[in-house]
């Protein structure tokens, strides 16, 4: 018999992985100064893709990693436009998402409904998902959840010691200190915006081909948004982007298991983002936090290397 | 300041003089404009292609169908009132340089409060009674609900991107929670929609069409308003100049708070009269989000930038675009494309207006020379 | 071709020919080095040659280019015209990337570090020799090294933003030695520091030169010069007036080749009547101010300006000037001290409560906060008047008048345009800072406070900007002028203050003082 914690928690990092996903990739655009708006649309695009590509070729991996181009092509137009055309960087990411949902939702509107076979299928880890409570709860999921263990660990490691974590906070921090100390800022922001992007299409690929394995139009449904949200809420923090992005994922789990308990779904769909706004709040009430929790501070605004100007 | 980039391809030179301007004159701002609406044209354009859809027939169908009959015409004015008043309240708080992306959001607590009034306060009202205050309401709640961000900014220094965002979710959600909760119809038949407005809380319209009128005089009177505001009063004076730059704006003793508190107010303001005017004037129930806001809000940021934070401009700029959107709709019907295509064309035209602000701070130069000939095109 | 490849590969840090240079041997050669910006020449066919274990002064005051040298040196401006060697190879610096592959580093007068990462995180950022890995480790015990030999105390893991201004200079100076720079630039590095901090300094930058680099050490103070240089170059007005042997010259042959002999002889009519002794407009206690960085940049600041005379404060800039005008108009918080304004206390009120007594202020950042670019010329010129009536109502704002008012003014101060309607941006310089005097002396202020006034401007600005601060002390209008440019001075003033570290080293009645005297309390040496 399992023991009652397990499925709530099972489904809150199963239903949480796509955010986990998503987040990371944003975080690290926003660490290196870039507010990629635009990751609801690669998302979607990212899931249709996928779906397209593992229904066609019977093979999900091929998906998997169609739908993480797509979603770096994507972020490469916003990369372009923020980057070098020092446009706005909300309303490019804005017009991306548009763009993202309407085209998925046109080129998708074929393969509405149909089922997947070929997915990426539960694979319980051999010894360790028989530890009793936390086995089932981390090691009884598809092969793409345990690739997120690994992948947060490695863009913690990344970010956090070494060398290219403390370029990407530099150029995020301060890009003109960045440029003279000789980082090529316009590079590492490139690089940071089109991995989040390709983040994102993993993100979307997971949900159309193991989280619901098929395509429906909008499937997203607003997870892209939410991933933004996660970003400010974990304080561009990555271990806490993971706390947030099953936090976050357990309420969309659990919302309608905890209805039979009167606790109305929609509210509580709410709460997720009334806490981030007090997140902000808090870290920006207090001259402390705010110097160690606070977004990145050259964040939205394009870098331009201006020659003196009398 | 000039910038040379030089390079070599097919055989020629090409050198792009890049210099920054002083100013941007009203011709750069018009041609940028048109430039990202012939773009997004043609984008569009292969997007009815790869579907099999001769694009010069879709366009025919958008403007016939949006422009060419009464009934096209009636559904672009009832597409085009919340998109001017959204918009309008955009240009105000866009002017101050405060970025309210809460449109959607503001809307959407304009219907919660006329659903309110509609169903539980003024139900029996006279309607030249429940319709002027929920309205007036609309105005208030939706005013709030951008303040709320507002004093987030001004006190905590909190981004008001995120928070407006973070505002629409829980909107949303607000809605969903008393539709599906303690606002669920009786008669709905488990549809999540409260029940239908009583006759005479219900916006009248011009017969015939769905056009809620007293909505749309609100919005062209609102146009009238915010324009005399920007350009001829105290408190459209210290907007502008606050927007541009705060530092003068402090040293001649421009209330910063202010600025930010007042442009807010009326940009939820707004949304929030677009709010009632749809759910009391169309829907004649609160319903799913989505379905009363429609995206307006984000089309409106469009509305906004398109009129270059012009009012004189938002009439004609909403009024197209309430013509794509209802064009959208009819090739829907007539050619069988789903209504994503306007969203792509948004998103394009969005796109390209954000990339085309840097040709109006700089200015670009492309020279090519062949076997030392110049021959050169300024842009 | 061969150099070409040599310049990109990465210099070796475990010690290669460069380490092991003879003093003496010269390192860096620029030739004829020039640098136009739009109006004004940086640099005019400049030469300046760097010795190993030499410390080279670069003396000069703000604009004579010092600093657009260095900038270009060190791949942050490419010159126009111009060569530089580099270990007698001739090199092309692109970026300070290329720089700092040469050996080449600078210790900028703004810190350029990042605030919310550690000391030792800010240094492995430029090292381009660790890829991927940090080596943290490695960097903290490179650092505890460096710091016991040079004498470099700092914090490996202290956050940026908790240090001293000297304790952050020293990760600058840390971040050059880790990568075994040869050659390191000083771009006025004493501004911020104590006086025992600058001692400390002064041991390093000797120890270092005596170690075989070559030390570029910018400044406009003249007994640092003559403290810790081995040789000076003076620029002026973007050209190279002399390089001398420090040992054989002295603070006053220096000042006068900074300031410029033939000024001196320039001397022109003075305007001044006496000063009549009533009540003061302006009164100025004991002040201090501090710095966006934190340091006190006014350091007890007393003086007077009285009704009918132009007060003038000399000193190059970053001498605590900017911080004491923005304290006294109050955009600036006033940490001790007061300021009375025609008996009145206005220390820390908000500026409209100054413009509201009749305080005028023309500010020497005319882009930054003197007018905004996207507002037409007509909303400029109303900015301070527009609250009022006749030019507005209750609620709107009286367009007839305004228009009226506006073309008087366009044409009482020449300011030259087709259409008042027009965005401020188009306008030149000089009609920029002719809109700002007509929108500040409009009002018929009592204390006019000008900052640099005719910086950049063309002959025919300077000279409507200076008749007209003429004009206005004929109207008994007290007026504060602020300027780097001597000449001006002395032409215009009474009184003359001189500020050097935040203080004035004296307040010299004009008649009775000259170029030499002033010039050498600019620099820091108080003559007599």
């Amino acid at each position: 018999m399992e023991h009652w914690l397990v499925p709530p928690l099972r489904v809150a990092i199963e239903a949480g992985t796509p955010l986990l996903l998503a987040s990371l990739g944003e975080l690290y655009a926003e660490r290196s100064g870039v507010l990629n708006l635009g990751i609801e649309g690669m998302m979607l695009m990212g899931a249709l893709t996928g779906f397209i590509v593992a229904l066609t070729t019977g093979n999900p991996w091929l998906g998997l990693l169609s739908a993480i181009a797509v979603g770096g092509l994507m972020a490469l137009i916003h990369a372009f436009t923020s980057i070098s055309l020092h446009a706005n960087q909300v309303i490019s990411g804005l017009a991306l998402s548009m763009f993202g949902v309407g085209l998925s939702g046109l080129l998708g509107k074929r393969f509405v409904g149909i089922p997947l076979k070929t997915t990426f299928s539960v694979i319980p880890v051999p010894f360790l998902s028989k530890i009793p409570i936390l086995g089932p709860i981390l090691f009884k999921h598809n092969i793409i959840v345990y690739i997120s263990y690994i992948v947060i660990f490695v863009l913690w490691f990344i970010l956090h010691k070494t060398r290219i974590g403390i370029i990407i906070k530099a150029v995020g921090e301060n890009p003109a200190a960045a440029d003279m100390a000789g980082i090529d800022v316009y590079k590492v922001r490139y690089a940071c915006t089109i991995f989040g992007g390709m983040m994102a299409g993993a993100a979307g690929a997971y949900l159309s081909l193991t989280h619901i394995p098929m395509w429906v139009e909008n499937m997203t449904a607003g997870r892209g948004w939410i991933a933004v949200a996660i970003v400010v809420f974990a304080t561009w923090d990555p271990i806490r982007t993971l706390l947030g992005s099953y936090l976050f994922g357990s309420i969309e789990a659990l919302q309608y298991w905890l209805q039979q308990w009167g606790i109305d779904p929609s509210l509580l769909g709410a709460l997720p983002y009334a806490v981030t706004i007090l997140v902000l709040v808090i870290v920006g009430s207090s001259k402390r936090l705010r110097r160690t929790m606070a977004a990145p501070a050259a964040l939205g605004k394009p870098y331009i290397r201006e020659e003196k100007v009398v | 300041m000039k910038y040379n980039y030089t390079f070599k391809a097919l055989g020629l030179d090409f050198r792009i003089k890049v210099e920054r301007r002083l100013f941007s004159s009203r011709f750069t701002e018009a041609g940028v404009s048109a430039l990202s609406i012939v773009i997004s044209l043609m984008i569009a354009a292969i997007v009815f292609m790869s579907q099999q859809i001769d694009p010069l027939i879709a366009y025919k169908e958008i403007i016939l169908g949006a422009f060419g009959s009464i009934d096209g015409v009636t559904y672009t004015i009832v597409k085009m009132i919340p998109l001017l008043l959204c918009g309008l309240g955009l240009i105000v708080a866009f002017k101050a340089n405060v970025w309210n992306i809460g449109a959607e959001g503001q809307i959407l607590l304009g219907a919660v409060v006329a659903t309110w009034i509609a169903l539980f306060q003024l139900k029996t009202a006279p309607c030249y009674v429940s319709i002027p205050v929920m309205f007036f309401l609309g105005f208030i709640v939706g005013g709030l609900w951008a303040l709320i961000p507002a004093l987030l900014k001004v006190k905590f220094n909190v981004n008001e991107v995120l928070s407006t965002l973070m505002m629409n979710h829980i909107a949303s959600k607000i809605v969903e929670y008393l539709i599906y909760g303690p606002w669920k119809g009786r008669t709905a038949w488990g549809f999540p929609q409260t029940d239908l407005f009583p006759e005479n809380v219900r916006i009248p319209c011009i017969p015939g069409t769905h056009i809620h009128y007293p909505t749309l005089i609100i919005a062209i009177l609102s146009t009238l308003i915010i324009g005399i505001m920007l350009s001829r009063t105290k408190i459209g004076y210290e907007i502008r100049v606050f927007g541009t730059k705060p530092e003068v704006a402090r040293y001649a003793g421009i209330n910063g708070t202010k600025v930010i508190l007042i442009s807010m107010l009326i940009s939820g303001g707004l949304a929030g009269i677009a709010g009632v005017g749809e759910v009391a004037g169309i829907h004649y129930r609160l319903r799913y989000p989505w379905s009363i806001s429609s995206g307006y809000g984000y089309t409106a940021i469009i509305v906004a930038w398109l009129s270059r934070l012009n009012p004189i401009f938002v009439i004609p700029v909403s009024a197209l675009l309430g013509g794509l959107l209802v064009g959208g709709d009819i090739i829907q019907v007539t050619l069988g494309l789903p209504v994503n295509v306007i969203h792509i064309f948004n998103g394009v035209i969005l796109l390209c207006l954000a990339s085309g602000e840097i040709f109006l701070k700089y200015k670009f130069t492309v020279e090519v020379k062949r076997y030392g000939t110049l021959v050169s095109s300024p842009t | 071709m061969k150099s070409i490849i040599r310049n990109f590969l990465p210099t070796s840090y475990k010690g290669n020919s460069i380490k092991h240079i003879r003093k003496g041997v010269v390192i860096v050669n620029m030739k004829g080095i020039t640098k136009h910006f739009p109006g004004v020449i940086a640099n005019d066919h400049v030469d300046f040659e760097l010795r190993a274990g030499e410390v080279h002064a670069l003396l000069g005051e703000n604009g004579a280019g010092k600093t657009t040298l260095m900038n270009i040196l060190y791949g942050l401006y490419r010159p126009d015209e111009g060569e530089i060697y580099v270990m007698n190879r001739k090199v092309k610096i692109r970026s300070p990337k290329d720089a700092i592959r040469l050996g080449i580093a600078m210790v900028p007068q703004h810190f350029k570090l990042i605030e919310s990462l550690t000391v030792a995180e800010n240094i492995v950022l430029s090292m381009e020799k660790y890829r991927f890995f940090s080596h943290i480790q490695d960097i903290k015990r490179n650092i505890e090294k460096l710091s016991e030999r040079y004498g470099l105390k700092v914090d490996p893991d202290a956050q940026v933003w908790q240090l001293s201004a000297g304790e952050k200079q020293r990760v600058e100076i840390l971040k050059a030695l880790i990568r075994n720079a040869r050659i390191l630039i000083l771009d006025e590095p004493t501004s911020v520091l104590t006086p025992l901090e600058k001692h400390e300094l002064f041991k390093i930058i000797r120890k270092m030169a005596d170690e075989g680099c070559g030390i570029v050490f910018i400044t406009h103070k003249l007994h640092e010069v003559m403290e810790v240089s081995d040789r000076v170059t003076v620029l002026r007005k973007g050209r190279r007036v002399a390089t001398l042997q420090t040992s054989k010259t002295n603070p006053r042959q220096l000042a006068r080749l900074m300031l410029g002999k033939e000024v001196a002889l320039q001397l022109t009519k003075r305007t001044a009547k006496p000063v009549s002794n009533k009540t003061p407009i302006l009164e100025v206690h004991n002040l201090h101010v501090f710095d966006d960085r934190g340091t006190l940049a006014v350091k007890g600041v007393s003086f007077k300006v009285y009704a009918g005379e132009i007060f003038g404060i000399a000193g190059v800039s970053g001498n605590g000037q900017r911080e004491l005008v923005e304290a006294i108009m109050g955009l600036r918080k006033v940490e001790k001290g007061n300021i009375i304004l025609m008996g009145e206390d206005v220390t820390n009120k908000n500026p409209i409560h100054l413009i509201e007594r009749g305080v005028a202020f023309i500010p020497e950042d005319r882009l930054g906060m003197g007018i905004s670019q996207d507002l037409t010329i007509l909303e400029n010129l109303i900015l301070k008047r527009y609250r009022y009536t006749p030019f507005s109502g209750r609620i709107f704002l009286n367009l007839d008048y305004i228009n009226r008012w506006v073309n008087k003014l366009i044409t009482e101060y020449s300011i030259v345009t087709p259409s008042s309607r027009l965005p401020a941006g188009i306008l030149s310089g000089g009609n920029i800072q002719r809109l700002i005097l007509a929108r500040e002396l409009s009002s018929n202020p009592k204390l006019i406070v000008a900052s640099n006034p005719t910086r950049g401007l063309d002959v025919a600005a300077i000279n409507f900007v200076r008749s007209l601060f003429i004009e206005q002390k004929k109207k008994d209008v007290a007026i504060l002028l602020v300027s780097e440019d001597l000449e001006e001075l002395l032409m215009l003033t009474d009184r003359i203050a001189v500020m050097f570290e935040g203080s004035f080293m004296g307040i010299l009645p004009t008649s009775k003082t000259n170029i030499d005297e002033v010039g050498l309390m600019m620099a820091g040496i108080k003559s007599k």
